[in-house]
């Protein structure tokens, strides 16, 4: 295992460390100490490796992330896992805004709270919150899942698009074209699957799922260009 | 974006060590607010007495026997402690108004920072690490205090744009955010008799609390109907005579992250600020909910009230 002090080294030697893996690297595991709060700490990998941050963190950690699994041991601050692709990264405390924000693919953990605006423009990505998420969550979500095990913020959903939304506890209100869905038995398969990748100790039949109505402007096809 | 800082402490045995720590904390957001800086120190308090913080761009020529000016006027004591651009000036609190008035017409040009019995406010355009050295901020002792770090949006970059603003009798503000209705609150207040000397966005929130409190209302109510009557992004810090409160608008996108353990509760725009703060590592670290009002005080237990949506 490799390890790398943030504090003494620096960031930009370690993000260029990280970057320089390869897909056979033999370098694979990697931990990072005295994260302190720091602002884009393991961006833009692209390689199999994992990394475990032994702190808090703050702006933008694994942001655009492909392939690698990051694994922060503390909380995250805003945007984190930002336009993630592929990969998984793993929060063990709490989140804060916008966090998953448009992502593309891979997996989010979260076994905190998120803060407002998770998954905001998630566009496949997959967002599994152990505790609560606030405000504006998963708005214009186009598609991938967002789980939370807790109770939802206010405007949950707002002008969604095909993103699947499962809430264990309440939801403290829906945004614009967000509605209650049926629970089917696809979603049920679904929503397992999504809980164990998860580490969450939740039964799928307890969550309830949200969806867009696709009632808004842009689902009506005479207002096609 | 701007940064902002607080430290309230519960541990005593902290307070030599206040000035220095909000230093640290106030120098780590040099990257939010790398214009100007200012810091608002709550420490001694002498009974009966009271504390101006006056400002000039002149200080050799306006503070030149500032205190004996005042003494004969006023025909009370008056001590000062010039710092800098800054003076000290200790008098008798219920002299204060007559000072005031007397410090206008025989120094026009000096400005008043901050009135209080143990509030001290020092800012100046330059960087943190710099304003802090200036005013030797690192040897103040004190119970709380709070720091604000600009990067200017709204108004020009001057001393009388920086924060903290000086609200009312021991009350301060700072403000990370801009407000998008200045201009017409601005207007409405100076319409009322409210002074406000600057075009900057953050002086008339601080004036709209001022008002709010000189027609009655407490500090917790002038903060939960300011949530009302501002418009456009706001994360809030105030300083009382004995604590600190915390108020961010619905929205919510300007961060705040508070850690409190046995010994303090500190504010942070990000936790990068807190990271040196003794214990933080089993310190309970959160983020305050939007629209909600947060009070820390010496006197009373701590409060969170949510406005109702």
């Amino acid at each position: 295992m490799q390890t790398f002090d943030l504090e003494a080294e620096g960031l930009r030697a370690l993000n260029s460390t990280l970057h320089a893996q390869a897909a056979n690297t033999n370098q694979t595991h990697w931990e990072i100490v005295n994260p302190k709060g720091s602002h884009a700490i393991a961006v833009g990998l692209d390689a199999p490796i994992e990394v475990n941050i032994k702190g808090s963190t703050g702006y933008y950690c694994a942001g655009m992330n492909k392939q690698a699994t990051v694994h922060v041991h503390g909380s995250v601050g805003p945007g984190t896992a930002e336009n993630m692709m592929s990969g998984m990264v793993v929060v063990e405390g709490d989140a804060s805004q916008y966090a998953g924000a448009t992502g593309h693919g891979g997996t989010l953990v979260i076994k905190g709270n998120a803060s407002s605006r998770c998954g905001i423009s998630m566009k496949g990505i997959d967002i599994i919150v152990h505790g609560n998420i606030g405000h504006m969550s998963a708005f214009m979500a186009q598609s991938g899942n967002l789980v939370v095990c807790g109770d939802a913020g206010e405007a949950l959903g707002d002008s969604l698009y095909e993103a699947r939304l499962f809430v264990r506890g309440s939801v403290k209100s829906l945004g614009a074209d967000c509605i209650e869905k049926e629970m089917r038995p696809e979603h049920l398969t679904l929503l397992e699957e999504l809980l164990e990748r998860g580490g969450c100790d939740a039964k799928a039949s307890e969550f309830k799922r949200y969806g867009s109505a696709r009632q808004l402007y842009n689902f009506n096809i005479d207002n096609a260009y | 974006m701007c940064g902002i800082v607080g430290l309230f402490l519960k541990d005593t045995s902290l307070e030599p060590r206040l000035g220095d720590m909000l230093t640290d904390m106030l120098i780590t957001m040099t990257d939010r607010g790398p214009d100007s800086a200012g810091i608002a120190i709550y420490g001694d308090e002498t009974a009966g007495n009271a504390k101006l913080t006056v400002q000039s761009s002149a200080p050799e020529t306006d503070f030149d026997k500032l205190d004996k000016d005042l003494r004969k006027r006023v025909q009370g004591k008056v001590s000062m402690a010039v710092k800098d651009t800054h003076a000290v000036l200790s008098l008798q609190a219920d002299q204060v108004a007559a000072a005031r008035q007397i410090l206008a017409e025989i120094r026009p040009d000096v400005r008043v920072m901050s009135h209080g019995s143990t509030l001290e406010i020092y800012k100046e355009v330059g960087l943190p690490k710099d304003v802090a050295d200036r005013f030797d901020i690192r040897q103040m002792s004190g119970t709380h205090g709070i720091g604000h770090t600009r990067m200017a949006t709204e108004s020009a970059v001057t001393t009388m744009g920086a924060h903290p603003f000086n609200t009312g009798i021991d009350q301060c503000l700072v403000h990370n955010g801009s407000l998008s209705n200045h201009n017409s609150l601005r207007r409405k207040l100076r319409r009322l008799g409210v002074h406000i000397e600057t075009e900057n966005d953050t002086e008339v929130g601080a004036a709209y609390l001022t008002w709010k409190m000189q027609n009655g209302s407490t500090l917790g109510e002038a903060l939960t109907s300011s949530l009302d009557d501002l418009d456009g992004f706001f994360t809030f810090v105030v300083g009382t005579k004995d604590g600190f409160g915390v108020v961010r608008d619905p929205i919510a996108c300007k961060p705040a992250v508070m850690a409190e353990t046995d010994q303090y509760v500190a504010f942070g725009s990000e936790y990068r600020a807190l990271v040196n703060l003794p214990g933080i590592e089993s310190a309970k670290v959160w983020e305050p909910e939007p629209a909600t009002v947060y009070f820390w005080s010496h006197n009373a237990a701590p409060t969170a009230q949510e406005k109702a949506a």
